[in-house]
C-alpha cells in the first residue's frame, strides 16, 4: 500500500472520529497531529518516495493536515458553543421577578406646581424672589395690609382674617408685600421689575376639605414705563398654558383687590379650547386674581404712578395642584402621607 | 345681593328679557363685566299646579276632629273638595290650591312631589291648601309661621279664583344673586344695580318719583335731636308719622321682599327695607310713644351699658366705642347695625318716628365685627351709601307709611346733621387709558362708556373730565374710571401681548441655586419632600430647637391649640409625618423637609427666619426585596449619617466633623452627633430619643436637623481638578484592637497625621466586638490607601510608612494589632 493511500485513509478515518458523537477534540488533535501523532508517524514516510513524487505526496499530506485542523476547530468551537449554551440555559432566571430599585425621592406637588411656575417665569426674564429678608412670612401690619391700600378699617381686611403675634406684627395673608419690599429696592434705571415671589401664606382658617390655615402664593408684578394691562392677559394666558396646557384659555372677569385698579379675577378653562369650541361649552375655573398695580400701591413704594405703571397677580399652588391632579382635599398636601407623596414621581415633564 | 329682574325692571327703559336663555345670557354677561353671580334661581323652581281658590264652605269631618272639609272655587265650572287640617280656614278666603297633579316641593325633605288625590279619615281631598313653607318658601322669608296655617291672601291683592298662584305671589320672578366684592356698594340697591346692568345694555334708567303729603302738626313739636360729634354721623333726620295703622304689607311689597330674600314683617318694617333695597339706605322706624323722652340723642356708648337688639340679644356695648341712638338716658338701638326691642314697631303702634341717617363707616364696621352682628344695615353702612339719596329715601318712605299704613306725615324733617358729599371730578385722557389698557381706544369712544354709566363729563381736546356720581363711593381716581372703561370695553377684547423694553436676566441667585441643589440632592439620596405646618404646639415648636432659651413667636389669638406657636425646629414637624404614616400602616419612611424656622426678637420686631433643612429615616431603607443577601435591612444611625455626609459632600461642605453629644434632650444620648464645618455648628444627626418613639409605638427614627444658613456659609463652591496619577496605587490593610471608647475619629486623626505624605486614603472596613474579643475592646480594621503622583512608590518606602503610623498608634492608643 502506497503512502497516498495511507494518507487517504487517515484522512478518512480522522474525519470519522473526529465526527464521531463522543470523540475527545484535545485528545484526537494530538493522536493526529502531535509530534508523535498518526500524521507525523505517516510523513515520516516520504524520506522514502520518488523524488519525483514528493511534491505530489506532499501535497496531499498537507490536504490531509490541513483538512484534520479546519475540523478540529470546527469541531472545538462547535463545542464550546455548546458547553456556552449549556451554562446560559442553567443561568436562565425568571426575569418577571422584580429588580432591585434605587429609591429617588420627589418633590412634594406644591413645590413642582411652584418650580414650574418658577421656570416659566425666569424663561420670562423673572427674578425669583424668596428670601427671609426680601419675603419674610411674619410680616409688618404696615407692608401686609397699609403699603397694600389696605388701611386698618378697611372692609377688605374682612377677606383675609389674620393671625395677629402683636397688633404690628402678623403671619401674612399673602404674598403682595413682597410686591412692596422689592419696589422700594427697585432701581428702575436698570429697566422694569419683573419678579415672583413664591411663599407660604396664613389666614385664620378652619382647617376642612376646601381651607387650610396655611397655604401658598406665588405673587407675580412687572412695573416699568408702558405695562399694559393687555400685557397682563399675554402673560397669563402664557403661564396657565404652561401649566394646564397650550390648547387652554382664559378670562378675565371685574373683581375687587385693594392693591389693584382694574382688578380682575382670572378663569382657565377645564378643557381644550378648540376653534369649533362654543362658548357657552367652555367650563371656566377660577385660578387666580390679578390687576394693575395701584397707583397709591406704587406712591408708598415711592415710585412715581405717572411715569410707571405695572401689573401684579397671585397665584395659588394649592388650588393649582388640586385642579390639575384632581386632590379633594386641601389637608392632603400637608398631612405628607408617603402614599400621597410618592405618587407625583413624573420626572422630566 | 338677591336681585329680582322683574323689580329691576321697573327702573329700566327697555326691560329684561326674563326667559331662561335670555337670564343665562345675562348672568354670563354680568360675570365677566360686573361681579360673580353666585346663582340664579326662582322660588318656584320647577312646581306648578297652583292656582288662586276661593274658600266657599267649611264643614267639620266627621271623623276628625282636626280636619275640615272645604268646598272650594278654583275657577272651574264645579266646586272641589279639599280636606284640611289648616287651623285658619275660613269661607270667603283666597287661598291657594295646589292641584291634583300639582308638583310642589315636599316641606320637609325638599324634593319634589306630585300630588294625588287621597281619602283623608274616609273623605276624598282633590288638593291641598297649601302654606308658602309647603311649596317652597324658606322659613327665613316667609311671612307667617308654618303652624300658623295656609296662606291667605289679602282683600287687596285683587287676586280671582283660577289665578296662577306662582305668578300672583312672584314665584316664578328669576333672582341672581350677586356676590359683591366690598367696592360695588351701589349694587347693594336695586337702583344702583339698574344703573349698571343699564350701563352694560345701553339703556337708561329711570328712578321713581313720590308725592309727600305733609300734615299739620309739626315734626320738631315731637322730637329733637341732639348729636355729640358730628363725625358720628355726617347725616342725620328724622321724621314723624302719626295715626298709622300697622298691619301686613299689601303683596306686591311682600313679594318685592320675599324675592329679596327678606322676610315681610308689618307693613312699617316692611317699607323702611323696601326702601334699603331700592336706594341702598338703610331706615329705621321706632315707635314713638315706647320713648321715654322725646329727645333723641345720638352718641358713644357709655361705660357698663348694654341694650337688647332686635335679635333678643342683650347686648353689653363697647364704651366709647358703638354708636348708640338714645333717648334721654335710655339706650334705643346699635347705630346702624341693629334696632333695640324696646322701641320695637309692633301692632299697637300708633305713632313712629323714622330715621335716615348716615353712620361712620369705620366706627359700624368695628361694631358689626366686635358684636359679630353682620346685618343688612351695617353691610351697606361700612361700604358706603349714596349721600345724595339719604333725605329721599326718608322721604320716601314718609310717603309710603301715608299710603300703605293710612298715617298722617308731619310737617318737616328734623335734620340734626346734613354734610354735604364733596364733588368728586376725575380728568382721564385717552392717552392714558390706553397706557394703561394696552388699547386704542379714541375719547369719542371712552365717552361712550361714560354715556352708557349715565355719568355726566365735559370734553375738552384729548381730556375728559367726569363727575362722579355720589352712588358710587369706589370711585376716587383715575385708575377706577380706568377700571369702568376696561370693563365695558370688554376685558375679552384686551389685546395679547408680553411686556417688551430693556431685558431683564431671568436668574437665580446662588443661594436660590444652594437651596434647590440641597432638595435635589435629598430627593436624590432617597428622601421624599415633605411640607408641614409652620404652626404647632408650644412643645413641639422647640423639641429639636437649635437653642431652647430661644423665645418662640406666639399667636395672640389662635384658632386652636394644637396651632398656637411658630416652629423653632423642622424635626417635629417630620416626626408628626411619622406617626401619621405609621398610623396608616406605611412603615418605611424617608423625609426631608426645608423651610423656615422662627426666633423671636423684640415685642413688634418681626422675628429671625432661618432657613433649616432636616430628614428622617424609619423603617427600612429600601423596599424589601426577595433576593437573598440583599434583604431590606432596618435603618440605623449610619444610614441617616450616610445622607448627611453625601449631603454636605455634593452641596460643597468641607471639613465636616461629628462629636458625639448627649445635650439634646430629645435625643439618644448615645446615638447623635453635632455636626461641625470647622468650627462653625450645622446642626444634629441621630436617633430620635426612644422615649418619644416608643410613646408613639413607632420603630426607631434618625433624624437631622441643619441650619442651611449656616451650611451654605462654609460651602466651597469652587471645584478644583487635580489631573488623575498615573502611577498605581499601593495598600495596606491594618486590624487594630483597642479599647470600645476610643472613637474611630480618634484614630483616623492619627493615621493621617502620620501616615507620611503618599497616603491618599483612609477607609474603615470592618467593625467587630463579641465573643473572640476581651472585654470592653472592638476590633476596627482599616485599608490606607497610598499613591505618588510623580512617579511609582517604592513599596519599601511605603513599608516604612505604615510600620510609623502603627508605632504611633500603638503610643497613642491602649491598642494590639490583629
Amino acid at each position: 500500500m502506497s503512502l497516498i493511500d495511507d494518507l487517504k485513509q487517515l484522512k478518512q478515518s480522522a474525519v470519522s472520529r473526529i465526527n464521531s458523537q463522543d470523540a475527545d477534540i484535545e485528545q484526537l488533535r494530538v493522536k493526529l497531529l502531535g509530534k508523535k501523532g498518526e500524521l507525523t508517524a505517516l510523513l515520516k514516510g516520504m524520506k522514502d518516495v520518488a523524488a519525483e513524487n514528493r511534491k505530489a505526496v506532499g501535497e496531499i499530506g498537507n490536504d490531509v493536515r490541513q483538512t484534520i485542523t479546519e475540523l478540529l476547530t470546527e469541531k472545538k468551537a462547535a463545542e464550546a458553543e455548546a458547553a456556552l449554551s449549556k451554562q446560559l440555559e442553567a443561568e436562565t432566571i425568571d426575569v418577571t421577578m422584580p429588580g432591585a430599585q434605587s429609591p429617588i425621592g420627589q418633590p412634594h406637588v406644591l413645590q413642582q406646581i411652584i418650580d414650574e411656575i418658577e421656570q416659566h417665569f425666569l424663561g420670562l426674564g423673572f427674578q425669583v424672589i424668596d428670601d427671609t429678608v426680601d419675603s419674610p412670612e411674619v410680616e409688618t401690619d404696615e407692608y401686609n395690609f397699609e403699603r397694600e391700600n389696605l388701611p386698618k378699617d378697611h372692609p377688605a381686611r374682612d377677606m383675609q382674617d389674620t393671625f395677629y403675634i402683636t397688633p404690628e406684627i402678623l403671619l401674612r395673608t399673602q404674598t403682595s408685600p413682597v410686591q412692596s419690599r422689592s419696589l422700594e429696592k427697585h432701581d428702575f434705571s436698570k429697566g422694569p421689575l419683573k419678579m415672583i415671589a413664591p411663599g407660604k401664606v396664613y389666614r385664620r382658617d378652619t382647617d376642612d376639605a376646601t381651607h387650610s390655615h396655611q397655604f401658598h402664593q406665588v405673587e407675580g408684578m412687572v412695573v416699568g414705563e408702558n405695562i399694559t394691562m393687555a400685557d397682563l392677559k399675554g402673560t397669563l394666558l402664557s403661564v396657565m398654558q404652561e401649566l394646564f396646557g397650550e390648547k387652554h384659555q382664559i378670562r378675565m372677569r371685574p373683581s375687587y383687590f385693594p392693591f389693584t385698579e382694574p382688578s380682575v379675577e382670572v378663569d382657565v378653562s377645564w378643557d381644550e379650547v378648540t376653534p369649533d369650541t362654543k362658548p357657552e361649552d367652555i367650563k371656566w375655573i377660577e385660578v387666580l386674581g390679578a390687576g394693575m398695580t395701584h397707583p397709591n400701591v406704587l406712591r408708598m413704594d415711592g415710585v412715581d404712578p405717572e411715569k410707571y405703571s405695572g401689573f401684579a397677580f397671585g397665584l395659588g399652588p394649592d388650588r393649582l395642584a388640586m385642579l390639575k391632579y384632581g386632590v379633594d382635599d386641601i389637608r392632603q398636601f400637608y398631612l405628607n402621607d408617603v402614599r400621597f407623596l410618592s405618587q407625583f414621581n413624573r420626572k422630566g415633564n | 345681593m338677591k336681585t329680582s329682574l322683574a323689580w329691576l325692571n321697573e327702573y329700566l327703559d327697555e326691560p329684561l328679557a326674563l326667559d331662561e336663555v335670555a337670564v343665562n345670557q345675562l348672568a354670563e354677561q354680568v360675570a365677566r363685566t360686573s361681579v360673580e353671580i353666585d346663582s340664579y334661581t326662582t322660588i318656584a323652581r320647577q312646581q306648578d299646579g297652583l292656582v288662586v281658590a276661593k274658600v266657599l264652605s267649611v264643614n267639620p269631618h266627621p271623623d276628625s276632629d282636626h280636619m275640615v272639609i272645604t268646598q272650594i272655587d278654583a275657577g272651574e265650572s264645579e266646586p272641589i273638595q279639599i280636606v284640611t287640617g289648616a287651623p285658619n280656614v275660613a269661607v270667603g278666603q283666597f287661598v291657594i290650591l295646589a292641584k291634583v297633579g300639582a308638583h310642589i316641593i315636599n316641606h320637609d325633605s325638599g324634593e319634589l312631589v306630585t300630588l294625588s288625590a287621597v281619602s283623608l279619615r274616609g273623605q276624598m281631598s282633590y288638593g291641598m291648601l297649601v302654606a308658602l313653607q309647603e311649596i317652597g318658601f324658606d322659613n327665613k322669608i316667609a311671612p307667617k309661621d308654618f303652624e300658623s296655617g295656609i296662606y291667605v291672601f289679602g282683600p287687596d291683592d285683587g287676586v280671582q279664583p283660577g289665578d296662577d298662584a306662582i305668578a300672583a305671589l312672584g314665584m316664578n320672578e328669576p333672582v341672581l344673586d350677586t356676590d359683591l366684592t366690598p367696592n360695588r356698594s351701589d349694587m347693594l340697591s336695586m337702583i344702583g344695580t339698574a344703573y349698571e346692568f343699564g350701563a352694560m345694555r345701553h339703556v337708561k334708567v329711570q328712578e321713581l318719583d313720590f308725592e309727600l303729603v305733609e300734615y299739620e302738626t309739626t315734626a320738631d313739636s315731637q322730637v329733637s335731636i341732639q348729636i355729640d360729634d358730628p363725625s358720628l354721623a355726617p347725616k342725620y333726620a328724622l321724621r314723624v308719622v302719626n295715626q298709622v295703622t300697622v298691619q301686613d304689607s299689601p303683596l306686591w311689597l311682600q313679594k318685592k321682599l320675599w324675592n329679596a330674600g327678606m322676610r315681610p314683617i308689618n307693613n312699617i318694617v316692611d317699607i323702611t327695607n323696601y326702601m334699603m333695597l331700592m336706594y341702598g339706605q338703610p331706615l329705621h322706624a321706632f315707635d314713638l310713644d315706647k320713648l321715654s323722652h322725646k329727645d333723641i340723642h345720638v352718641r358713644r356708648a357709655n361705660e357698663n351699658e348694654s341694650l337688647v337688639t332686635l335679635d333678643g340679644q342683650n347686648r353689653t356695648l363697647r364704651a366709647e366705642k358703638d354708636i348708640v341712638i338714645a333717648s334721654g338716658q335710655d339706650g334705643l338701638m346699635l347705630a346702624g347695625v341693629m334696632g333695640g326691642i324696646s322701641s320695637e314697631v309692633d301692632t299697637n303702634t300708633k305713632n313712629i318716628v323714622i330715621e335716615g341717617a348716615i353712620f361712620n363707616p369705620s366706627l359700624i364696621r368695628a361694631t358689626a365685627r366686635r358684636h359679630n352682628l353682620h346685618s343688612e344695615a351695617s353691610a351697606r353702612f361700612e361700604r358706603g351709601v349714596n349721600w345724595d339719596n339719604t333725605f329721599t329715601a326718608l322721604d320716601h318712605a314718609a310717603s309710603l307709611v301715608d299710603n300703605l299704613a293710612n298715617g298722617q306725615v308731619a310737617r318737616g324733617r328734623v335734620e340734626a346733621s346734613n354734610q354735604q358729599r364733596e364733588a368728586i371730578h376725575i380728568s382721564l385722557t385717552a392717552k392714558r387709558v390706553n397706557q394703561i389698557l394696552g388699547t386704542s381706544l379714541d375719547v369719542t369712544a371712552i365717552a361712550g362708556y361714560f354715556d352708557q354709566l349715565a355719568f355726566t363729563y365735559q370734553i375738552n381736546g384729548d381730556q375728559i373730565l367726569v363727575d362722579v356720581p355720589a352712588r358710587r363711593p369706589d370711585i376716587s381716581i383715575e385708575a377706577d374710571l380706568i377700571e369702568e372703561v376696561a370693563r365695558l370695553f370688554g376685558y375679552d377684547n384686551l389685546p395679547l401681548t408680553l411686556p417688551y423694553g430693556p431685558t431683564t436676566p431671568g436668574k437665580l441667585s446662588l443661594l436660590q441655586r444652594q437651596i434647590r441643589g440641597t432638595r435635589r440632592i435629598l430627593e436624590s439620596l432617597g428622601l421624599n419632600q415633605a411640607i408641614s405646618y409652620v404652626l404647632t404646639t408650644p412643645n413641639k415648636a422647640q423639641l429639636f430647637a437649635e437653642n431652647s432659651t430661644d423665645n418662640v413667636v406666639t399667636l395672640d389669638y389662635p384658632m386652636s391649640s394644637d396651632r398656637t406657636t411658630a416652629r423653632q425646629n423642622l424635626l417635629a414637624g417630620l416626626l408628626d409625618d411619622v406617626v401619621y404614616n405609621a398610623a396608616h400602616a406605611v412603615h418605611d419612611i424617608a423625609l426631608y423637609e426645608q423651610g423656615r424656622v422662627f426666633i423671636a426678637k423684640q415685642n413688634d420686631q418681626q422675628p429671625a427666619e432661618i432657613e433649616h433643612v432636616a430628614g428622617v429615616l424609619t423603617g427600612n431603607r429600601f423596599a424589601s426585596t426577595w433576593q437573598k443577601g440583599k434583604q431590606a435591612q432596618a435603618v440605623d444611625f449610619y444610614d441617616i449619617k450616610g445622607v448627611v455626609e453625601s449631603y454636605l459632600k455634593q452641596i460643597g461642605v468641607n471639613d465636616v466633623s461629628y462629636r458625639a453629644t448627649n445635650r439634646h434632650l430629645n435625643m439618644h444620648p448615645g446615638q447623635t452627633a453635632d455636626i461641625y464645618s470647622g468650627t462653625q455648628y450645622l446642626g444634629f444627626v441621630g436617633q430620635i430619643h426612644p422615649r418619644l418613639t416608643k410613646a408613639q409605638k413607632l420603630a426607631p427614627v434618625f433624624g437631622f436637623e441643619l441650619n442651611l444658613f449656616a451650611v451654605l456659609q462654609n460651602v466651597h463652591s469652587s471645584v478644583s481638578y487635580e489631573p488623575i496619577s498615573r502611577f498605581p496605587q499601593m495598600s495596606r490593610d491594618m486590624a487594630l484592637l483597642v479599647d470600645s471608647q476610643v472613637t474611630s475619629a480618634e484614630i483616623e486623626h492619627v493615621i493621617r497625621e502620620f501616615a507620611g505624605q503618599h497616603l491618599v486614603d483612609v477607609t474603615l472596613f470592618d467593625e467587630y466586638t463579641g465573643d473572640n474579643l476581651p472585654e470592653n475592646k472592638k476590633s476596627l480594621a482599616y485599608t490606607l490607601t497610598y499613591q505618588n503622583n510623580n512617579e511609582t512608590l517604592v513599596e519599601a518606602e511605603v513599608n516604612a510608612d505604615f510600620e510609623h503610623v502603627i508605632s504611633k498608634l500603638q503610643s497613642q492608643f491602649n491598642l494590639t494589632i490583629r
